[in-house]
């Protein structure tokens, strides 16, 4: 026997009212820590796969639409570019390097991505089996298609036109892979990477297009000189192209994104404070329903503090207990979340690992909670036994 | 034993002053407090048990004062020494009824002796109530347990306040065997507070407080 089982005991008996405090508080915690996860979990997505690409070179449409579609291959591409022009930018003095993608095809949902080994390297991703390509349809998978397709070195497969659907198979062209890439926790591990080639020759070209016409659908450019970023544009202004800078773009979207997460964060503010107030009307009614209780354990032997230890418990397990409940149920949403950004962007969100922040979202629930129950506890250490005890029925 | 001298009681400065006839009763022995309702009777009891700090004189429970404790000190003191039968039972009704007998024994900073408090049901038969809820009990079962629990830890004062006022006369001569057994048992002073004339001739030490305890001013 001590004042914790007492104080377990008690809540036990008012099952309705303690199931009640606890659902209010795991929903606020949760959705607190699911929003963190998430928020956390974006951010990483967006920076592991910026790295440092500083402008995004493409056809003119919507800038995010071009940095969405090329750095983290989950949006349609602006339109074509020609590769004469897009050079002209390459070999620009402020521009360190440039990388070129073609992409128009995909296999199971997989975007087939030609361009140079530049591509790869830039993301530090290393083979785990096979060897990079070096002609014309060779390809080399990310650890994921591999994973998803079951593709191994050696199978070939066809392609499809467009970047998602299989309608439209090009049976006469067949790739063959000949490495697969470790993964890399970046947008390689969901990409079918070939050479430039490769794309134009899916699309009809055997060799005999002019240079002057070949087409590609982006670059992603290397500054050497701050200025570019400034310079480009104008370069470019008589051309179908447009420069879109990734970290400019990727910060409005998480602007526009973040009213929304304000909102929810206010809404499980919101939802916090009536588990506050929940938890209060618990261990008030505790205090009401029970002032015989204390008295009578008053007279034996109990001294006020002791029962006032015991309200905290009664309070302090309701916060911790609801507070576990909330991690347990944000990282059941996050379970969910993630299927969902797997199914529609490929994307795999897998940790799901106690964030330092968490840390502090469970220390203030159960300050939240010992507060909640400290507040009508005080009445408890003030209480007139004898009053208490002659006003009994 | 117990006893008290020159106890005089106000609730506030405006009520008037509630005065005592001095009390003393040996170690195991038994006493009767008599009195209608409204002299004072309950404030006597929670005076003898030091709920309530009297304005002047002292109340002795085997030899140590009352007043001369405070704080957690009188809490622990009231704890072991003495036992409180109330009219009606109470207990904690989150706690089955061997842990309500337990309860003493915790807030008292002593290891339960659950073999007793079991074996104490069972001789008031109610042993096989031991792991019900408090409220499962007949309001007779609820008696017997509550006689039980105050005299689980052994005190040396058994307090009971008005145990019989709501009973038939069969019962309430059941009650009072019980009470007097067990605290004959326990080795306890029992003194029992009571408007119920009934009792009157049952016991040798009585105090009736009608006259004595009404207000002198």
């Amino acid at each position: 026997m001590n004042w914790l089982y007492i104080a377990w005991k008690n809540l036990g008996a008012k099952k309705l009212q303690t199931a009640l405090s606890l659902i209010l508080l795991a929903f606020g915690v949760g959705m607190v820590s699911l929003l963190m996860l998430s928020e956390k979990q974006l951010r990483d997505t967006f920076e592991r796969n910026i790295q440092d690409i500083d402008l995004v070179l493409g056809a003119k449409g919507s800038p995010l639409q071009l940095i969405l579609a090329n750095v983290y291959h989950v949006d349609a591409p602006t339109g074509n570019i020609r590769l004469v022009d897009a050079e002209k930018v390459i070999r620009h003095p402020y521009i360190a390097e440039g990388i070129p993608l073609a992409y128009g095809d995909n296999y199971r949902g997989f975007r087939i991505v030609g361009s140079t080994l530049a591509y790869p390297q830039h993301y530090d991703a290393t083979l785990q089996f096979g060897a990079w390509w070096e002609h014309p349809f060779e390809v080399v998978v990310g650890s994921k298609v591999a994973a998803t397709d079951g593709l191994q070195v050696g199978d070939t497969f066809f392609s499809a036109h467009g970047l998602q659907d299989e309608t439209d198979v090009h049976t006469d062209k067949t790739f063959v892979v000949v490495g697969i890439m470790e993964e890399s926790q970046s947008v390689m591990d969901q990409l079918i990477l070939c050479n430039i080639e490769t794309i134009w020759q899916v699309h009809g070209d055997e060799g005999d297009v002019l240079d002057a016409n070949r087409e590609i659908t982006a670059v992603l450019l290397k500054k050497r000189n701050p200025l570019a970023v400034l310079t480009i544009p104008n370069v470019i202004r008589e051309t179908n192209m447009q420069v879109a800078l990734p970290s400019i773009e990727i910060n409005r979207l998480t602007q526009n994104f973040g009213i929304g997460m304000n909102t929810l964060r206010m809404i499980a503010g919101l939802i916090m404070l009536l588990s506050f107030a929940s938890i209060f009307i618990s261990v008030y009614d505790s205090l009401l329903a029970r002032r015989y209780e204390l008295a009578l354990m008053r007279t034996m032997g109990a001294s006020p503090r002791g029962l006032y230890v015991s309200l905290l418990l009664e309070g302090g397990l309701l916060s911790l207990g609801g507070a576990i409940l909330g991690l347990l149920l944000s990282r059941g949403g996050m379970v969910f979340l993630a299927q969902m950004v797997a199914d529609k962007f490929r994307y795999d969100w897998e940790s799901l690992g106690l964030l330092s922040a968490e840390g502090a979202l469970v220390g203030l629930a159960i300050f939240v909670g010992l507060v909640a129950a400290a507040i009508p506890g005080i009445s408890a250490l003030r209480m007139d036994i004898s009053r208490t005890l002659s006003d009994s029925p | 034993m117990i006893e008290t001298s020159h106890l005089s009681f106000r609730y506030s400065a405006e009520s008037p002053e509630l005065t005592f006839p001095d009390l003393s009763c040996p170690k195991g022995e038994q006493m009767l407090l008599l009195g209608d309702s409204g002299c004072g009777k309950t404030t006597l009891l929670h005076l003898m048990c030091g709920i309530l700090r009297p304005n002047q004189g002292k109340v002795l429970i085997n030899g140590q004062d009352l007043g001369l404790l405070t704080g957690k000190n009188l809490d622990r003191f009231r704890g072991n020494q003495i036992g409180l039968v109330f009219q009606r039972s109470h207990f904690v009704q989150s706690l089955s009824v061997l842990e309500n007998l337990a309860l003493p024994y915790f807030l008292t900073g002593q290891t339960a002796d659950l073999d007793h408090a079991q074996s104490l049901l069972d001789t008031l038969g109610v042993g096989h109530k031991a792991n019900s809820r408090p409220q499962d009990l007949s309001v007779g079962e609820q008696q017997r347990a509550s006689i039980a629990r105050a005299l689980v830890h052994r005190p040396a004062v058994l307090l009971a306040d008005e145990p019989t006022s709501a009973l038939d006369d069969r019962s309430t001569q059941a009650v009072l065997n019980l009470l007097e057994e067990q605290a004959a048992q326990a080795g306890a002073t029992l003194v029992i507070v009571t408007h119920d004339q009934r009792l009157k001739d049952r016991y040798d030490r009585k105090v009736e407080l009608n006259s004595l305890a009404i207000p002198v001013s």
